[in-house]
């Protein structure tokens, strides 16, 4: 593979670079481990792998700080494992067992952690662009030094409420990066087919928010402008949008036959564009790390994530009584500045 | 260890396969993502990819071969330094684990639990909604929801109000009369016309832990906002097993005003009374209006608060206490009789007291049941009085087909039958798109006479 350059002048130390290249990894196998389980009948009904699109999420996390929000589509295991939730509980909620961040209710597309800020896991394309203004409406509400992250695809940035969100998100001043990963497709529809815009983040000049578009193969690109929006929000000067430009390599979901691309065009991607292999290059080719030392890393990943899934198989399925429990909640959860 | 490859699932329904084309041989290495073969489906042909790096061992079904069970071992992949030698003890075949014995699936004999709602309904709660001789006061409806926001906007700082016109503009039916003034402009928020849009952001501050007040300037457009209110609002506790949720109010006009024709004459109550992890409250009086108001705000769930345009105007006597609420879930007997049984709630009140007061003249004595919360719902206090009159009318302003009088008809005939004399008669809207005209408007909404009839009906008078 040839080496490739990125774009952010990386002044980026070792330890960094191999934190991002864990954390991508550990994505990769979760979810090359999630499609396994999927296939021996273990997860059902719909399953959306990130494959391919690991620098988004690591790169916007390493971004963020504490106490920051995410919120994001059903494509979320990435989003999960990235800010910090067990790859166990992910894991078992994908098998819906009662291990599972939702004791098995949510599944693969409906996770959610108060303790990592993490709001979901959102099944209608779009829904969760306002629910993510909204986060940031609470916020400053509260006086929360806080930002939050609203993931969506290409696809739904095509749907009006992204729109309404936008122009009630600049008049307010939220806190918001709305983050648009920019995969190329909508299920079988490639972004040529549902829009003639040229650039989706240009949209956003419409209302007065800023943004631009980043190259999503490269994690510390993504970090750079990731930070570049965050402190654009935290110094309260409103939303900002980043047009993050990637590539899912699996199908949508687990039972897409794929006829709406080419294998070679996927295959290219993976040869030349893939953002772990970008910085596996970098940490051999600057002595950071050797063969040895990237093997040792991978058994390490594979075992946290064979963890996972022995985990997800061996947590027993929920209480059938569990069918009438949080219908309603009991205790009003109070707002408070942190 | 060698490593079985086992036939996928490729579907959420798939059970088994045909493996069409290996497009690996035994002895090619592979690296995980390589494709090893192509399979079909009963709806497609899929593309298999290699999960782990090896070498392709054995290749234990042939292609072709159809009817290849799900979870059947196709091939054996050696890691490194394994030979195929080393495969009949590394992987016996029995070792595979078919389908059956996978612990996905609930056993087959397992039985949920009995929902709670249906078991036998508990005693009515008859205490008075506030306590004898307390100082009364006249007010309308539209005073006593303001004076609720209010004195809740007054109470907690995490509670604010947004919608269209309901700042600067006083509300487009002035029920936020004064708050932009009390309150200021960071809680009291006109937004612009975004329903879907408003009311995420509404949820997402209810994740965040404010206590939205949505405005809907009519139920009517609230439409725009059904899949933020039922998928985000309603479902996200449940599916978050219990971490998060919205608790949040939506509230606004429902049901017919006055010759805004059909598409903005319309009762949602049926709608939103069907969805779980939603509260519906269809108050009629002011100081129902007021006191579960009220709790609806400190409710830590989504409500669905139904107003009534009609109704706005109207006076009637209000306590007057500091801090005054109503449970959810607890009718009103409006009215104690002993031959029938009237249920309504929100503007078919109007119509079921109504009707009550000129029955009385013809000496039918009809005790009239005031819900005022649909969900959840006080089955306990219609079933007593069923119980004491052996008959049933319900009045509702919705449409016929599915709406909350055929749930609760249902519902009194199979708790209640044996105490019934005659069936549960339901006195709904007419089964049609809401007209202009002023005389077809009439004929379209329930009538005082109408609901006389099925009393007359049921009391096998007519
Ligand atoms: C409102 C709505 N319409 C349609 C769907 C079905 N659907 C699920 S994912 C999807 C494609 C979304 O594509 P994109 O936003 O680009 O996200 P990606 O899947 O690429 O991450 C569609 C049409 C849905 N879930 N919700
Ligand atoms: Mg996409």
């Amino acid at each position: 593979m040839a080496t490739r350059k990125s774009a952010a002048k990386p002044n980026v130390s070792a330890e960094e670079l191999m934190k991002h290249y864990r954390e991508m990894l550990l994505i990769r196998r979760f979810e090359e481990k999630a499609g396994q389980l999927y296939g021996m009948g273990l997860i059902g009904g719909f399953c959306h792998l990130y494959i391919g699109q690991e620098a988004v999420v690591v790169g916007l996390e390493a971004a963020a700080e504490e106490g920051d929000k995410r919120v994001t589509s059903y494509r979320d295991h990435g989003h999960m494992l990235a800010c910090g939730m067990d790859p166990k509980g992910v894991m078992a909620e994908l098998t819906g067992r009662e291990g599972g961040y939702s004791q098995g209710k949510g599944g693969s597309m409906h996770m959610f952690s108060k303790e990592k800020h993490f709001y979901g896991g959102h099944g209608i394309v779009a829904a969760q662009v306002p629910i993510g203004a909204g986060l940031a409406f609470a916020d400053k509400y509260l006086g929360n030094d806080r930002v939050t992250l609203a993931y969506f695809g290409e696809g739904a940035a095509n749907q009006g409420q992204v729109y309404e969100t936008y122009n009630m998100a600049e008049l307010w001043d939220l806190p918001v990066v709305f983050v648009i990963e920019n995969n190329q497709y909508a299920m079988g529809t490639s972004v040529k087919r549902s829009t003639k815009s040229p650039s989706l983040w240009e949209r956003g000049g419409a209302y007065g928010i800023p943004g631009e578009e980043v190259d999503g193969m490269d994690v510390l690109a993504v970090k750079a402008a990731g930070e570049k929006a965050v402190s654009h929000c935290r110094a309260g000067k409103g939303p900002y949008i980043l047009e993050i430009k990637t590539y899912r390599y699996r199908g949508h979901s687990m039972s897409d036959p794929a006829k709406y691309r080419t294998r070679d065009e996927v295959q290219k991607m993976r040869d030349e564009r893939d953002p772990i292999e970008h910085i596996r290059t970098m940490l051999l080719n600057g002595k950071h790390a050797s063969e040895e030392d990237l093997k040792a890393i991978d058994k390490e990943i594979k075992d946290v994530v064979n963890d996972s899934a022995e985990f997800a198989k061996e947590s027993p399925e929920p209480s059938l009584d569990e069918l009438w429990t949080d219908i309603y909640a009991k205790e009003v959860p109070q707002g408070e500045a942190i | 260890m060698a490593t079985e490859i086992l036939m996928p699932a490729l579907s959420p329904t798939m059970e088994e396969g045909t493996l069409a084309k290996w497009l690996v041989k035994e002895g090619d290495t592979v690296s995980s993502g390589d494709i090893l073969a192509e399979i079909e489906t009963d709806k497609a042909t899929m593309e298999f990819e290699a999960v782990d790096d090896g070498t392709i061992g054995k290749i234990l079904v042939p292609e072709g071969t159809e009817g290849v069970k799900v979870n059947v071992a196709i091939a054996v992949l050696l890691e490194e330094g394994e030979s195929a030698d080393d495969i009949e003890d590394a992987a016996p075949p029995s070792g595979v684990e078919t389908p059956d014995e996978a612990p996905a699936k609930a056993p087959a004999e397992a039985k949920a639990p009995e929902p709670e709602a249906p078991a036998p309904a508990p005693k009515a709660d008859t205490s008075p909604d506030w306590p004898e001789g307390t100082e009364m006061k006249t007010m309308t409806v539209r005073e006593a929801l303001n004076s609720a926001i209010a004195e809740e906007m007054e109470r907690d700082e995490n509670v604010f109000i947004m919608g269209e016109e309901v700042a600067e503009y006083q509300g487009a039916y002035k029920i936020t009369q004064g708050l932009l003034d009390r309150f200021g402009a960071k809680r009291v928020i006109d937004t612009p016309i975004t329903e879907h849009g408003f009311a995420g952001i509404g949820v997402g501050a209810a994740f965040g832990g404010l206590k939205p007040i949505v405005e809907f300037m009519t139920f009517n457009f609230s439409m725009q906002a059904m899949d933020q209110i039922i998928n985000s609002a309603a479902k996200t506790l449940y599916m978050s097993g219990g971490q998060m949720g919205a608790p949040m109010v939506f509230r606004g006009p429902n049901g017919a005003a006055a010759r805004v024709g059909a598409q903005h004459s319309q009762d949602y109550a049926a709608w939103f009374s069907s969805v779980p992890g939603l509260k519906v409250v269809m108050p009629h009086a002011a100081a129902d209006y007021k006191g579960l108001f009220k709790t609806a705000v400190r409710d830590p769930n989504p409500v669905i608060f139904l107003e009534n345009e009609i109704l706005y105007g109207r006076s009637f006597e209000v306590p007057v206490l500091d801090d005054f609420t109503i449970p959810f879930g607890k009718a009103k007997i409006a009215r104690a009789g002993a031959d029938v049984t009237i249920v309504s709630w929100g503007i078919g009140m109007t119509y079921a007291l109504e009707a009550a007061e000129k029955l009385a003249e013809d000496g039918v004595d009809a005790e009239v049941i005031d819900m005022r919360t649909l969900r959840p719902m006080d089955y306990a206090t219609v079933i007593e009085s069923v119980k004491k009159t052996n008959r049933c009318v319900t009045v509702e302003e919705a449409w016929p087909v599915a709406s909350v009088s055929n749930h609760l008809g249902a519902y009194i005939m199979q708790n209640a039958f044996d105490y019934l004399d005659a069936p549960v008669i339901n006195v709904c809207g007419k089964d049609v798109p809401m007209p202009y005209a002023a005389n077809l408007e009439k004929l379209a909404l329930v009538t005082t006479d109408e609901v006389i009839a099925a009393v007359k009906a049921v009391t096998y008078r007519s």
